[in-house]
This record gives C-alpha cells, sequence and structure tokens, in this order.
C-alpha cells in the first residue's frame, strides 16, 4: 500500500539528484513536491506542515543552497524528518506478569476491529498461548455471531458477554472486542471507558483502517484522550491505499504502530517494523544507488532522446534494446524498474532473479534476430516474419508474440503515463537524466 | 432526518476553523492568513490536493483583483465552485423488478445501507426485498437478516460459502414471482486490489443481467466517509469491474467530511446518491450539493 507514496518521493527526489547545485527555487519545488505526496498519502495536514517547515529549516541552516552535495543533503533530510515521524523500533505486544493479559480493542465502526481481534488470538495460539475471545458488541446487529464463527474457524473459545460485565477467565489471555464507535459518541464513549476501567487492560488497541483520510488523527486523538491506547493495529493494509493516516497518528500521538492486517484469512497479520516501513515509503537508497549507478554508464543525451522517445511512443523496439542493454550494466532488471519512479506496479508484474536475467537473455535473442527495419516498425512483422525470428534466436513464434504484444502494452502505458507527465502528475523524464 | 441534521457535526468542524476567531465575519476583510486557514480546511476535509490547488489559486486571484473583498463572499464563491463540481444525479430508471446492487470495500457501510435504502424505498411505497449476497464474511447474512427483522423487510438470503451471483439471481427471481418491486442486494466487502474478488464481482453483475435484461439498474458504491485519497482509487476500480452508477458516502455524522467525492466526480463524473449519517435505519439522507458543501464549508 505505500509504493505509491513511495513512487512519488523517489520521484521529486531523482529530479532534485539531478542537479548538481540546489538553488533556492529548486528546492521550494522540491519541499512543494514532498508536500503533495504526503497530502495524496492522506498524511494530515498539520504534519505535513510541520514537516515541510522543518525540511526547509535544516536545509537551509546546513547550507545545502549553492553547495554541489546540496541535494544528497536534502534528500537526507527529508528522510530523517520522516524517520524521526515514525520512529525506530518495533514495540512487542505486552504481557501481563500475571495473568490473564487482557487486549481490549476499540476503533471506529468498519474499521476492522473484530477480523483484528480473530487474527491476534490466532497469533498467540501459534505462539504457544491460550487465548479467549470475548465480544461485548451488543450494538451491531450480528456482530458477536461473527466474532464467534472465526473462533469456531480457529478453535479459540469466545464469550459473548454485556460490556458492563467482562469476564476475564477461560485461559492466559483475553481479547476484548468493543462495538465500532464514533470518538465524538459520548454516550459510547463512556461506555468502552468503564470497559477499559473494569478489566484494566494491558493493551488497548485501536483498529485503524489503512485506507483513513484527514480525520483519523483527530479520532485517535480524541480516543486518545479517554483511554490510554498503547498501540495501532493498521487494518487493510493489502490495500493500495498509501498509509499515511498511520503515520500522522503515530507523530500526533506518539502511540506506535504494533500490527499490520494484511488481508481477510485469519493469517493475514504481522508485526510492525518501523524502520523497515521507512525505508519502504522512502526507498531512499534506492535512488542514491540508481543515481550512482546511471552516473557511470548511461551516456546522458542518449537517455534524455529516450526518455523523450517513451514518454511520445515513438519509443522502438531498438531504443527497447538499447535500454535493455544499458540497464544489463547496472544490475538485475527488476531491482532497476523498481528505483525508477512510477514503476513500482510494473516491477511486480516482472520476474526477477534468475529468472528474469534469463527471460532478459531471450528479449535479447529475439531482438537482435530482427532487421533493423523490424525493429523500427514491429508491425511489419508478419506470421514468416516471426517463424524466421524465432528460428534465428533460438525461440518460439509464442515467445516472439509474446515479446511484441508486451512491447506494444508497453508502449501504451508509457503513452499513459507520458500524457500524466504533461499534465503535470509525473515528472517528464526519467531519473536516468542527469 | 434532514440533510443539515445529518451532518450536523460535520458542520461544526468547519464552521469553528473558519469562523471561531471572529466575531462578525460579514465584515471581515479576507486576508492572507485567513486563506491559508480556508486552504487548511479544504485538505482537511479529504478535498485532493489536485482539486485545492486550482480552486485556491483562482480564490486568491478574485480576491488580488478586489473582485471579493469579504469572507462571506469569498466562501460563496468557493460554494458555487464546489458545488458545480457534482454531477446532478439522473432520475433513476430501470425494469421491474428494479435491481440494486450495493458494492464496496470491507467495513464501508454497505449492509447497514442496504438495509437503510430498503426501509427508506418501503416508506417511500416500494416494495423491497433485500438480497443477502455476501456468503463469505462471517455472520454477514445474519446480519442482513437481523436488519430484515427489525425493517420488517423481506429477505433471501445465501448459504455461508455459497454462490453470490446465484443468491441475486434467486432474490431476483423471488421478487417477480412474489411482486416486489425492487431487490436491494448487499454484497462482500472487497478490496479493489483482489483481481479474483472483482472478477466475482463482475460475475454478479453479468448474472444479474440473466435474471432481468438489463439489471443491474443501479450500481451503489458505498465510500466510507472517513477515507482519503485511497476513495478515489476504489471509485475507479469498482467502475471498471461493475458500472458503477452512483455513490453512497457513509459515517458522515461523525467529523469527517468525505471530501475525496469531489476529485470522484470530477474524475469520474459519479453522481453521490445518498448520505449515511448514522447506525439507525432512517439514518440515510439523498444527497443535496448545496447543502453538503454548505455543511462542509460552514456559514458565517
Ligand atoms: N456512524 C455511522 N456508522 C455507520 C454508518 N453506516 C454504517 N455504519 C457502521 O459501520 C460498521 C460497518 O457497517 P457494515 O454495514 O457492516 O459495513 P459493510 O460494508 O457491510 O462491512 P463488510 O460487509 O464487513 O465489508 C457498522 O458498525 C455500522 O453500524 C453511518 O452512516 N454512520
Ligand atoms: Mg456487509
Amino acid at each position: 500500500m505505500f509504493e505509491q507514496l513511495q513512487d512519488r518521493l523517489t520521484a521529486t527526489f531523482a529530479t532534485l539528484q539531478g542537479r548538481p547545485r540546489v538553488t533556492e527555487a529548486d528546492l521550494e519545488a522540491a519541499l512543494r513536491d514532498v508536500r503533495v505526496a504526503l497530502l495524496e498519502a492522506d498524511v494530515s495536514f498539520k504534519v505535513v506542515k510541520q514537516l515541510v517547515a522543518t525540511v526547509r529549516e535544516r536545509a537551509i541552516g546546513q547550507q545545502v543552497i549553492q553547495s554541489v552535495t546540496g541535494a544528497q543533503q536534502v534528500v537526507k533530510i527529508v528522510h530523517d524528518a520522516l524517520v524521526e515521524m515514525l520512529g525506530t523500533e518495533a514495540s512487542p505486544l505486552a504481557r501481563a506478569a500475571t495473568p490473564p493479559t487482557v487486549i481490549v480493542m476499540v476503533g471506529l465502526q468498519g474499521s476492522g476491529k473484530t477480523t483484528s481481534s480473530a487474527k491476534i488470538a490466532n497469533l498467540l495460539r501459534k505462539q504457544g498461548r491460550k487465548p479467549v475471545l470475548v465480544t461485548v458488541d451488543i450494538h451491531r446487529p450480528a456482530a458477536m455471531d461473527q466474532l464467534e464463527a472465526l473462533g469456531k474457524q480457529l478453535g479459540v473459545p469466545v464469550r459473548r458477554a454485556d460490556p458492563k460485565n467482562v469476564p476475564l477467565e477461560g485461559g492466559d489471555t483475553v481479547i476484548v472486542d468493543t462495538a465500532g464507535r464514533l470518538h465524538i459518541d459520548e454516550a459510547m464513549m463512556s461506555e468502552v471507558e468503564s470497559i477499559v476501567a473494569a478489566t484494566q487492560p494491558d493493551e488497548i488497541l485501536l483498529v485503524v483502517d489503512a485506507m483513513a483520510g484527514q480525520d483519523a488523527v483527530d479520532a485517535a486523538t480524541a480516543f486518545h484522550a479517554r483511554l490510554p491506547i498503547t498501540g495501532l493495529v493498521l487494518a487493510k493494509v493489502d490495500s493500495d491505499a498509501r498509509g499515511g493516516a498511520s503515520l500522522s497518528i503515530r507523530a500526533a500521538t506518539g502511540i506506535p504502530v504494533k500490527l499490520l492486517g494484511t488481508g481477510e484469512k485469519l493469517d493475514a497479520i504481522e508485526v510492525f517494523h518501523p524502520d523497515r516501513l521507512a525505508q519502504r515509503i522512502l526507498g531512499m537508497g534506492d535512488v542514491v544507488t540508481l543515481v550512482e549507478k546511471a552516473q557511470e554508464v548511461v551516456d546522458q543525451k542518449e537517455a534524455e532522446e529516450q526518455a523523450k522517445k517513451l514518454f511520445e511512443a515513438r519509443f522502438t523496439l531498438d531504443d527497447f534494446y538499447k535500454q535493455l542493454q544499458q540497464l544489463k550494466k547496472m544490475g538485475s532488471i527488476g531491482d532497476l524498474i523498481k528505483m525508477i519512479p512510477g514503476m513500482g506496479q510494473l516491477a511486480k508484474q516482472m520476474p526477477s532473479g534468475p529468472e528474469a536475467e534469463k527471460e532478459l537473455k531471450k528479449v535479447e535473442a529475439i531482438i537482435s534476430s530482427m532487421t533493423r527495419g523490424e525493429r523500427a516498425d514491429p508491425s511489419t512483422i508478419n506470421g514468416s516474419r516471426r517463424k524466421r525470428i524465432a528460428r534465428g534466436s533460438g525461440t518460439t513464434v509464442a515467445d516472439v508474440n509474446q515479446l511484441l504484444r508486451q512491447f506494444e502494452e508497453m508502449k501504451k502505458l508509457m503513452k499513459q503515463l507520458g500524457g500524466m507527465a504533461k499534465g503535470g502528475r509525473l515528472p517528464y523524464h526519467l531519473p536516468l537524466r542527469r | 432526518m434532514s440533510i443539515e441534521q445529518g451532518l450536523e457535526k460535520t458542520r461544526g468542524g468547519l464552521i469553528s476553523r473558519l469562523f471561531g476567531a471572529f466575531r462578525k465575519p460579514e465584515e471581515e476583510p479576507v486576508s492572507d492568513e485567513w486563506l491559508d486557514r480556508l486552504e487548511e480546511a479544504l485538505l482537511r476535509a479529504d478535498l485532493s490536493v489536485s482539486l485545492v490547488d486550482p480552486v485556491m489559486l483562482q480564490v486568491r486571484d478574485v480576491v488580488a483583483e478586489g473582485r471579493a473583498t469579504t469572507v462571506p463572499k469569498v466562501l460563496d464563491a468557493v460554494r458555487d465552485a464546489l458545488v458545480a463540481v457534482i454531477p446532478p444525479a439522473p432520475p433513476a430508471a430501470g425494469g421491474t423488478p428494479r435491481v440494486i446492487l450495493v458494492v464496496g470495500v470491507n467495513g464501508s457501510g454497505k449492509t447497514t445501507t442496504a438495509a437503510k435504502l430498503g426501509k427508506r424505498m418501503r416508506d417511500e411505497g416500494a416494495t423491497p426485498l433485500l438480497a443477502a449476497a455476501d456468503t463469505f464474511r462471517a455472520a454477514a447474512i445474519e446480519q442482513l437478516e437481523s436488519w430484515a427483522g427489525r425493517t420488517g423487510l423481506p429477505i433471501v438470503s445465501g448459504r455461508p460459502g455459497g454462490d453470490p451471483a446465484a443468491v441475486v439471481f434467486d432474490a431476483i427471481q423471488a421478487a417477480r414471482s412474489r411482486g416486489n418491486s425492487v431487490v436491494i442486494a448487499d454484497t462482500a466487502g472487497r478490496l479493489h486490489t483482489k483481481g479474483h474478488l472483482m472478477d466475482e464481482l463482475e460475475k454478479v453483475v453479468r448474472v444479474a443481467g440473466r435474471a432481468r435484461e438489463g439489471a443491474p439498474d443501479e450500481v451503489l458504491l458505498v465510500l466510507d466517509g472517513t477515507q482519503g485519497q485511497n476513495a478515489i482509487v476504489q471509485a475507479r476500480e469498482f467502475t471498471k469491474a461493475a458500472k458503477v452508477t452512483g455513490l453512497v458516502v457513509t459515517k458522515l455524522d461523525g467529523t469527517a467530511k468525505g471530501g475525496a467525492i469531489f476529485a470522484i466526480a470530477n474524475d469520474l463524473g459519479l453522481p453521490v446518491r445518498w448520505l449515511g449519517v448514522g447506525e439507525k435505519a432512517e439514518d440515510l439522507v439523498p444527497m443535496d450539493a448545496r447543502a453538503y458543501v454548505a455543511a462542509m464549508l460552514g456559514r458565517p
């Protein structure tokens, strides 16, 4: 879900790194891009403002403007500021010195509390613990049936209880699933307060939807003001949401993200590692290496020319071949594509590792068996030509067909990207350009 | 419930944000600081940067050229600009029984909306039949059955793990033979990123068309009003799998504003049909762009 934010920031920084010296205007432009990227990722307005101000201040303090290494410095400043915002250590679930450990799940309606409760029970059970699930959701129709069905699937006991009388026996860990509620619903907020007062939980987990928007910080803050929230469970991370709300909640309240829900199945839960997330969101290391590598091997003029062709869909198989040659000098193709802003999705469809290298060899063989004319205009490659090319390259006609199809698709995609670039959504150049 | 009542909380937030400092806003000149706050308010309402930026550019121009000098005047301009983005909902048409499919991501409020809509249509004289076609989520069928009991609406249910398309098919057949005028089908929550689930939805749509030509008449995409920019992606992807005809925005009884719908309306031209403003059967109000935007921006 975080890929898009990563792509966006990667693009920004690639631009910045493309400059030998950073001018004041460059810095402001980059900060504007950072702001847009973060807002589009649902990072809260206040946090964005704060972050941009911090970066500007530090950049000026470190006199990055007009310095030759300025771009790198700005990149590092943004990186550090984001990491500070995220925190750096994983926070494990608390465990009571004397059992039972009590975990209370709270959150807005539809955020994913019930499923998350069952997943946590499953996680703990796998660790050899004896969890019990308790549902006190007397409000949503069939909410209790839902938890009961999930408990049955897991073989974990489920108890139905009145919110005023929550049983805490039957296992070494009691997970209490509460009804969804709005943070401004006074009656419901005092209900959950009294549940917490009566059960004295070791963990109060706020379940937050990964797709949440700007209001998430206000909601989390309001919950935190009434209950000592000990951690966040970020649900529906398998969406493509950029997840900025979770970062904002962390920044605004200091509550650490503890678990990620990554699917509807009951084993789709992961322990959260903030440092890994920071790396993933930023992809900073990647950008730096890509730019360094590109500097070494790519002839700048040629890269620029190709980038232009690419976006204008004048890109031919010949250009494709040249790019492959250049890319090959830089490392494995899957890794490289991942580093190109906006290409995260494409990278996922690419085979990686030795398989990719094999695939690449095949592509090379096919293209090199074509005539110049065929490379310039693939539409001339008819059936008999396909056969000839397959023979010449030691592949099959199906392979040739596939390559041609993929190439057409790629051109289409590039055309779209090019359109977006002109619309101002994507930088009108590849990061390879220096 | 009126839209104004429903959006009371939604309204509260921005009013205080925009007018909190002024005792007599009608005389208040537009300052740079106020413009910054306006921009903040729009962004915090989950309006997309890609919309807020051009709107603010225009507003700043209007102010710089002296065409609007007081806070209420500028707000009027912003309000008009935003209202204009929302396309009017065309009158609902369709065959008999009319078939409405309720779709969306997990937890957005589909089941509740299906029940609310059923009650509302019944109150307006229709004879709706609910179809519990979420055969996947634990106790989803029980949930809609419980709503059917509460509202006194008839229901056709699938079996857990059964084929959702078959449930919709059966419900349409049942409605025809029992003389129900509308079928409202609740479907399982699905993330738009899951290809196989989107395929399943396509199949539901296809099979509905087999039960009654031209069905479904309406595919309502239920968007959680507390969600941010991802709602735009959801709308795009659901529109690809099932021809979405309109949006329902839920949970607007909280402080979230659901501003992502402006980008959706702008990009996809999808009308907003209903707003969910609570957890009770009557907490559904028809969209009214003026009232909605007014609630978002507040009034002096
Ligand atoms: N406050 C408020 N809560 C709502 C509204 N609409 C739905 N809800 C609540 O949101 C939660 C989820 O609603 P459901 O109708 O079960 O959502 P769903 O989309 O059917 O969920 P799945 O089928 O699990 O994907 C429930 O607790 C509802 O009571 C609304 O307009 N306002
Ligand atoms: Mg449902």
